[in-house]
């Protein structure tokens, strides 16, 4: 029956949507088509994370050729939470998309713009539900592909040095991560993830295993923007079309972050990754090198989207450092705030997406008084301004919540500390744009400015309620989370 | 003796690590953007050849199963950089509209007098 083959569909149905997308002339019928296929990938990728809540890991055959000789697709309770991270957002932004983008993208471009974001859905859902190291890798550049080009049709002039630059390093970290695959393909002779996990044992301590695992780390971490390899990132986000950003700033790291956990820990194993190797350290530093570096950059930004830009690296910084602690609750806490920083930074995306429609301009400047103007908006954007210092009630609070925990079950109380005092560097940035919205005089940019339309406004507002609701209520997202933490230390088979 | 034999041995890895390593060189080093995307397809190359040298063993054949041979080489590493190569001329070919585009937006596609012109604005 269908239930059967829905880790085929998770993939086939935004890469159909997009050929369909890129037969229609104008906007509205492309529009409709990305609408339904981001619903039907929303509602298989719920699909299959009840199938594996209930029954455990699937593992679907593509084509019938079983593996380790076919390509599998093999879902367990991790990368189904990343799946429905991503199709949640895919679905969430779409009605969201449709203002924007008419707005933003010159009318003959409208059907190619959607076409593209939904090649870039099908690859992104396609690394995180493929068992197949090579599979992987053209995923990942469909994704990255699609990405690019999605960044280039920014109307402003350096979203294509932007959309180059991302290229240039995109690239180089694929190309790393298949040097990487190469390297354990000519050790162990397979490229299905399981059977590459079995026939690692015993020669984990070979020189070109371990040279695999730098490579990868390296080329996953440029994806996934860990500092100092984030320099592509707030230009990217700065300057692309605000429904990409919204889109791209939510799943496109995740997914590479979860390529990573899943390298990590069910490939090497934990044994080779953190007991003879000094990577918890590395991910540490660098954790919050980016929570306080990128933050204090941050601080220092004008112009808004490029302020969230940077904030996001700090915030991955949250996430690596869950990798880094790597103690149960601190991989918790890691995984959970895949989705809460997902779903709190599309909301500060499309709350500034929304701005930028009614004002045409993202500099604070220009920003004076928009919260008298767009109560709404404004609204939304501090609610996952919150959200991002972590304040109690919102989902950013449960994430440094159990990073902290985890931090303080290794006895490591600095980091606790740490952990809150980069926090304080969140309220100066977020602060700063809060004052400027809300209590200073409305500038002539903002006076005309009214609420955005009800489709721009509605899917904000939804998203600003779930990071409150998943801030009460935690059984969904924490309790995935959790469980996908103990799968994945406890060997994850 | 038996260093020469190791070094000569193992000529095709050689030949993979200067191609990566010069063709990564060309990307950090280069200001022009066209140059920058050449490195950028050397150091790729590179890794097809990593993948290509292994998959070949001296005196394998084609892997068609017939009682007359015992050994044969891989083919899978063939396939997939064929792949491999597809998704490098698609990179490339990207690379090279983006910088179309660019030399329109800005008329020139050297990386220091784009930023010159970029801190002007």
């Amino acid at each position: 029956m269908i239930s059967e083959h829905l880790p085929a569909l998770q993939v086939v149905i935004p890469l159909l949507g997009a050929v369909l997308c890129a037969c229609f002339k104008r906007g509205v019928a492309a529009w409709f088509v990305a609408c339904v296929a981001s619903v039907a990938v929303l509602i298989v990728s719920v699909g299959l994370l009840a199938q594996v809540y209930d029954g455990g890991t699937i593992s679907y055959a593509l084509g019938g050729w079983r593996p380790p000789f076919g390509i599998e697709y093999r879902i367990d309770i991790f990368n189904a939470y990343v799946l429905v991270l991503v199709s949640v957002i895919g679905a969430v932004i779409m009605p969201y998309a449709k203002r924007s983008v008419e707005q933003e993208i010159p009318a003959d471009r409208q059907a190619w713009f959607y076409s593209i974001y939904l090649l870039c859905l099908c690859g992104l859902l396609g690394i995180a539900i493929t068992g197949d190291a090579f599979n992987a890798f053209v995923f990942m550049e469909i994704s990255s592909l699609a990405t690019y080009a999605l960044i280039a049709m920014g109307r402003d002039r350096r979203a294509l040095l932007a959309a180059y630059q991302y290229l240039i390093m995109g690239t180089i970290g694929a190309t790393f991560y298949v040097i990487g695959v190469g390297l354990l393909y000519s050790m162990t002779g397979t490229l299905n993830l399981v059977d590459m996990a079995n026939r690692l044992a015993g020669i984990e301590e070979s020189r070109a295993v371990l040279a695999a695992l730098a490579f990868l780390t390296v080329g996953i971490s440029l994806k996934l923007a860990l500092f100092p390899l984030h320099v592509w990132l707030p230009n990217a986000y700065a300057y692309a079309p605000s429904m990409a950003t919204a889109f791209l700033s939510a799943t496109a790291t995740k997914v590479a972050v979860y390529l990573l956990l899943r390298y990590f820990f069910t490939v090497f194993g934990v044994s080779v990754v953190y007991a003879d190797l000094p990577i918890s350290w590395i991910f540490l530093v660098l954790s919050l090198a980016a929570m306080f570096g990128a933050s204090v950059v941050a601080v220092f930004q004008n112009n808004i989207k490029r302020m969230l830009a940077y904030s996001s690296v700090g915030q991955i910084g949250y996430i690596t450092l869950g990798i880094g602690i790597a103690n149960e609750t601190g991989l918790t806490g890691g995984i959970v705030h895949l989705f809460n920083h997902a779903v709190t930074k599309a909301t500060l995306f499309m709350a500034v997406g929304a701005i930028f429609f009614r004002i045409g301009s993202v500099r604070i400047e220009d920003l004076g008084g928009v919260g008298k103007q767009m109560p709404w908006t404004a609204g939304a954007f501090v609610i996952a301004g919150f959200s991002l210092l972590g304040i109690p009630g919102t989902v950013g609070f449960i994430t440094k919540w159990y990073l902290g925990l985890g931090a303080a079950e290794d006895g490591w109380w600095w980091l606790v500390i740490l952990i809150v005092l980069s926090s304080m560097l969140s309220v100066v940035y977020i602060g700063r744009f809060v004052e400027v919205m809300w209590f200073r005089d409305v500038v002539p940019a903002a006076r005309r400015a009214k609420e955005p339309p009800l489709s721009m406004l509605l899917p904000t507002l939804l998203l600003t309620g779930a990071t409150i609701f998943f801030g009460f209520d935690t059984r969904l997202t924490e309790g995935v989370a959790e469980l996908a933490a103990q799968w994945l230390l406890s060997g994850a088979r | 003796m038996n260093l020469v034999h190791e070094i000569v041995g193992h000529y095709n890895h050689w030949i993979i690590i200067v191609l990566m390593v010069s063709g990564l060189y060309i990307v950090v080093a280069r200001g022009n953007m066209i140059k920058k995307l050449v490195g950028l397809s050397v150091f790729q190359t590179s890794v097809y050849l990593l993948y290509l040298s292994p998959g070949k063993i001296i005196g394998g054949t084609p892997p068609i199963l017939s009682p007359q041979f015992t050994v044969y080489s891989n083919p899978l590493p063939h396939v997939l950089i064929l792949t491999a190569i597809v998704v490098g001329i698609a990179t490339i070919a990207l690379g090279l509209a983006l910088v179309v585009r660019i030399n329109e937006a800005f008329g020139t596609i050297e990386e220091d007098e784009i930023f010159a012109e970029d801190e002007d604005e």
